[in-house]
């Protein structure tokens, strides 16, 4: 490990109570599974040195329904969202997103709520949360706000979290229509994705990206083409234009561009 | 922090913040725990906690507290996993065994071969070529070797 062992100064809360007051007093990182925080750790990219370990927060592992909202807890980790039916139910591709994270080791250890935090535009359950407009529920010691995950992004890795919040939900209201996902990588396990798209199919059609920006995106232009009546060459050449991706280390604009709009045929298609 | 490791009640007063991994290599002296990449991908690292297979690497050692650890010494070198790996030939240069053998440990009866796919998805061996792994898991479940040479291969 890069980070000198004796410079880290960890913390340890029990309960959600004692975390959001631990938070409210003192300027520390929130680590759930580690699976991204220990990663950045080992490469020597991270800053923060102080970190408050939310593991043991059991309360925040529960997934339930409140009327017709799937609650999710944010220590969900994606073995338990694989497992769930309730979200087999209400969220397929919620489903389809967890098993392509990483591989059984990550999906043990790695979080919902995590995902949201660490703001990755690559994130797989991310798109997923924006094609049905999930709500991102945050703590602070002394009060709760909801936020739409579709506006909880402000910029590349920058989030609408305060330093003494905690993201303790996400809620899913019911998703009317088909819903489609697919994660284009390397290979199928352990690969960071070049395009992921999350979509639902409805009078309103519904489509996110992931990592073809520097927040997972909606394409709000192309979901006017189709709700409108537009045909789907009208809503591929809208996307074509519509989206911005980069050139990186995984994948180039331009290939990013194309699998994007061959995805959303492939959506148009399949959904039919 | 208290544990169970490899069966044993266990004490260590290792910074909380501490990788696993290093706890239990340097201060357990349990070097069966390999490290490759040190950021999740290749599995090396893996080991059982409360009997889920998760990368030592990047886990903080404090969030052990209160589970049962299980590295590859605490099958007690005996495993007929371990003889079916060295029957078989899963492992060459032996790096990503400790990891392989432990992600197995999760396997439920009669696996297919896509299940054991799935559950060493996250194990990477650049020896190998997976089929000899994939074989030694099948017999050790008793199970058949598909007949078709290509399904044995990693590739989809």
């Amino acid at each position: 490990m890069r980070a000198a062992v004796s410079a880290l100064d960890m913390r340890r809360a029990t309960s959600l109570e004692e975390a959001l007051k631990i938070i409210r007093d003192e300027k520390r990182m929130p680590v759930a599974g580690a699976t991204d925080v220990y990663v950045a750790m080992n490469f020597g990219t991270l800053v923060p040195k102080q970190f408050l370990d939310i593991w043991a927060l059991d309360e925040l592992r529960t997934i339930s329904s409140r009327g017709d909202t799937l609650v999710i807890g944010a220590l969900t980790s994606y073995t338990s969202l694989i497992q769930s039916q309730l979200v087999a139910d209400r969220v397929p591709m919620l489903v389809q997103a967890s098993r392509l994270v990483g591989g059984v080791q990550i999906q043990n250890r790695g979080t919902l709520g995590g995902n949201i935090a660490n703001g990755s535009p690559a994130a797989d359950g991310v798109p997923v949360l924006a094609a049905v407009d999930a709500i991102v529920v945050l703590r602070s010691a002394d009060a709760e706000r909801r936020v739409s995950i579709n506006e909880y992004y402000t910029g590349y890795r920058q989030t609408m979290m305060r330093a003494d919040e905690l993201i303790v939900a996400i809620e899913i209201s019911p998703v009317e229509g088909k819903q489609w996902f697919r994660k284009v990588g390397t290979r199928a396990a352990q690969a960071i994705s070049k395009v992921v798209m999350a979509a639902v199919r409805a009078p309103s059609p519904r489509i996110a990206f992931g990592s073809v920006a520097a927040t997972v995106v909606r394409a709000r232009e192309t979901e006017r083409v189709l709700s409108s009546g537009g045909s789907i060459e009208d809503a591929a050449e809208t996307l074509g234009r519509e989206l911005k991706p980069i050139d990186d280390v995984r994948s180039t604009a331009e290939y990013r561009r194309r699998v994007s709009v061959n995805l959303l045929r492939r959506f148009w298609a399949d959904t039919e | 922090m208290q544990f169970v490791l490899n069966g044993k009640p266990t004490t260590l007063s290792a910074n909380p913040a501490a990788r696993l991994i290093d706890v239990l290599r340097e201060e357990c002296l349990l070097t069966g725990v390999k490290e490759g990449c040190g950021e999740g991908e290749c599995g090396a690292c893996t080991v059982l906690i409360d009997g889920e297979p998760v990368c030592s690497c990047i886990i903080p050692a404090g969030q052990v507290e209160g589970t049962e650890v299980v590295t590859i010494e605490g099958l007690g070198g005996n495993h007929p996993l371990q003889h079916l790996f060295m029957n078989e030939v899963g492992a060459q240069c032996g790096i990503c065994t400790p990891g392989m053998i432990m992600a197995a440990m999760k396997l439920g009866d009669a696996p297919t071969l896509d299940d054991i796919k799935t559950a060493l998805a996250g194990n990477l061996c650049r020896c190998t070529g997976y089929s000899a792994i994939y074989r030694a898991v099948l017999k050790w479940k008793g199970m058949p070797e598909p007949d078709t040479a290509g399904e044995m291969s990693v590739m989809e």
